[in-house]
């Protein structure tokens, strides 16, 4: 592992607003992915991570407004790019993968053609030479009979199969820095495994930096480098898949694990969280948005959460950390 | 109701045996194909073989894990038994009364009806917008039991304090309710009825983990509470594992393995199986010691060749024999069955 960054977000503050007030949806939000490198954004579902990345890319809501920080990425800041530059980084050095291939291909467009509309469009490919190189990446993400295939629809393929079209688009243009928003939601376990072996292959081959959203924790922990768990807004853990597992340090890390289904014995040894997300719409928010929730809470946690290194590569923002 | 549909019969309470579900497809039988062919076909068409003579049972009180990849025929074998489908050939028993042979269409208004209910995979989509949880939950009562209002509304408080719904959310349409409290309606709809056989379709695929753990816990008590069956079909093996007493593994619309769930995690037999438990993401790099991982496409369920087992190709075992006798599900140890030569 390289230590050269190829992104780094820093203090990354996103507000949505809406009709029932603003929602203070991201809250001095900062990570790093080196080259080569994946890290993964785990948590539940309102904790801002599909947010996250979206600000990365510029496809926020119309709705929702970064109010501070810096995304860097290749010497400038994606997040104040304007439009049109952030549209020629996109395709070409920043590339996404969305949840449900079946919604983000066009379905009404042969799946050649719009892996060559990529190449064509970032790749520097001409019409001609585009169908070749579509075909080619069907051979790389293993899709059997490429030729045939890319004269498919979306609806003549399987999940599986419409997944793995996602990703060729995605990696046509060998990007820079690659975002899986739970790329294998939905999908079997063997065609789940298969799928993130092909990122891995890929990532190591290109030094393509990877993140990899998702809320399995074990798939997390197989596949990443490192893990940052997010709970509303906030990121609460930053440390190596492993040491994750073995010693959670934040509160809610901690919770998060006993609540995944692994290696326990018995359905009564998996305890819930109790309480629930805070309603981000609050002026008041507690400086930490889970010490609502938390057994371990005194009166320091009132302070701003600090940033605590309690090992390798490993921080975690908490006044009582385990 | 007149006479009692459940009588206590000794044995299991659901007997599958043989149970086929072909579709016909491709051929032109278009209109105008039929306008213009004056003769009959002389090739029969193709049949996709979804559920291709599957036979087992369900135990009072028992769980049974139904696991496999996508169109391995779980959903088709989901709706036979729950009489969404009627199938081809075999008998589907439900405490001694053969229910294959209703019609799926008429069996929304049949007495049976009630016997079996499913819980979906995403309660979001298959609670109606437009019903309060209240009449989510008291319409299958509505529909199948004869129950005079004030009893109804009882009936209705009372499952959702089963369910652990709270009762002020009973008037909220489903836009207003999360996730868990959204899962907490389809389960209290399903059960209203009093069923023998519950079916739970991925019912916490859609939740977070921490609520996954509550509604398991939850279905768990209703098992003990109703002594209901359930057949508990999943992707997330980890939650089949803690929930099912045993584990039915499906390829391409057989059933290759079962037996007890704590028995087929530990040791599985079939290759398919193999592969399948070895794919399950593990945090402890120690555990993840020798993947297994499929190549190759599955096989077409159109027309299988009746004499080559069905994963031959993807397969790592693979021999000349496998394409020239399919294995057939054989006795491997007390209580399990394996489909494969070499198990």
């Amino acid at each position: 592992m390289t230590a050269i960054p190829a992104l780094a977000v820093e203090d990354l503050s996103v507000e949505f607003r809406t009709r029932s007030g603003v929602v203070k949806v991201l809250e001095h939000v900062g990570f790093s992915v080196d080259k080569g490198e994946t890290v993964a954004l785990v948590g539940e579902s309102g904790s801002g991570k599909s947010v996250t990345a979206f600000a990365v890319m510029g496809i926020l809501d119309a709705a929702g407004k970064v109010t501070s920080g810096r995304a860097m990425f290749g010497g400038s800041d994606l997040l104040a790019l304007s439009e049109r530059d952030l549209a020629e980084q996109r395709g070409r050095e920043l590339s996404m993968i969305f949840q449900n291939p079946r919604t983000a291909l066009n379905p009404i467009r042969r799946v050649g053609r719009q892996i060559a509309d990529v190449l064509v469009r970032h790749g520097g490919a001409t019409r001609n030479d585009a169908p070749r190189a579509a075909i080619e990446m069907l051979k790389k993400v293993r899709i059997p009979d490429p030729e045939r295939r890319a004269e498919a629809y979306p609806f003549e393929l399987s999940g599986g199969m419409c997944q793995r079209i996602m990703i060729a688009i995605a990696l046509a243009c060998r990007p820079a820095l690659l975002i899986a928003d739970e790329p294998t939601t939905g999908l079997d376990v063997t065609t789940q495994a298969v799928i993130m072996d092909l990122i891995g292959e890929l990532a190591g081959e290109s030094g393509m930096a990877t993140i990899f959203i998702t809320h399995d924790l074990a798939l997390a922990a197989e596949y990443c480098d490192r893990i940052v768990v997010m709970h509303a807004g906030h990121i609460v853990e930053a440390a190596p898949g492993r040491a994750l597992f073995d010693h959670a340090r934040h509160p809610y890390s901690a919770k998060l694990l006993a609540a995944t289904p692994g290696e326990t014995v018995s359905l009564d040894a998996l305890a819930s969280i109790p309480g629930g997300l805070p309603d981000l719409r609050r002026p008041d928010l507690p400086p930490c948005r889970y010490s609502g929730r938390c057994e371990r809470r005194s009166e320091a946690c009132d302070q701003p959460l600090p940033q605590r290194t309690v090992g390798e590569h490993h921080v975690v923002a908490c006044w009582n950390p385990l | 109701m007149s006479e009692p549909l459940s009588v206590s019969t000794p044995g299991p309470l659901l007997d599958i045996a043989e149970l086929a579900k072909r579709f016909t497809v491709g051929g032109k039988q278009g209109l105008l194909a039929r306008v213009t062919s004056f003769r009959k076909p002389v090739a029969p068409l193709p049949q996709l073989h979804a559920v291709d003579e599957v036979s087992f049972t369900i135990a009072r009180g028992e769980t049974v894990g139904l696991v496999g990849e996508s169109g391995c025929g779980k959903s088709t074998l989901v709706r036979l038994i729950n009489r969404l489908l009627d199938p081809t050939s075999g008998s589907i028993r439900l405490a001694g009364t053969e229910l294959a042979d209703f019609k799926a269409r008429a069996f929304a208004a049949n007495p049976h009806r009630a016997r079996i209910q499913m819980v979906f995979q995403d309660a979001g989509d298959s609670l109606n917008p437009r019903y309060t949880a209240a009449d989510a939950i008291a319409d299958p009562i509505r529909r199948l039991k004869k129950m005079p209002g004030a009893k109804l509304a009882a009936r209705v408080e009372a499952l959702a304090d089963m369910t652990g719904l709270p009762r002020e959310l009973l008037s909220r349409f489903p836009h207003q309710l999360s996730g868990g409290q959204k899962a907490r309606v389809g389960i209290a709809r399903a059960i209203a009825v009093e069923p023998e056989l519950l079916i739970l379709d991925e019912p916490t695929a859609a939740l977070d983990v921490s609520v996954q753990v509550v509604i398991l816990q939850l279905l768990q008590q209703l098992k003990r509470e109703l002594g209901m069956s359930y057949l508990f079909v999943s992707h997330d093996l980890n939650v089949v594992r803690l929930l099912c007493d045993r584990v039915l593994v499906m390829y391409l619309g057989k059933i290759v393995e079962q037996g007890p769930a704590a028995e087929v995690f530990a040791d599985p037999r079939h290759p398919y199986t193999k592969a399948l438990i070895s794919a399950i993401p593990q945090a402890d790099p120690a555990q993840r010691a020798d993947r297994l991982r499929l190549g190759g496409e599955p096989r077409s369920p159109i027309d299988p060749d009746p004499t080559v087992c069905r994963f031959y190709g993807r397969c790592p075992k693979g021999t000349p024999r496998c394409a020239e006798e399919m294995p057939l599900l054989h006795p491997a140890g007390s209580a399990r069955q394996v489909a494969c030569h070499f198990a």
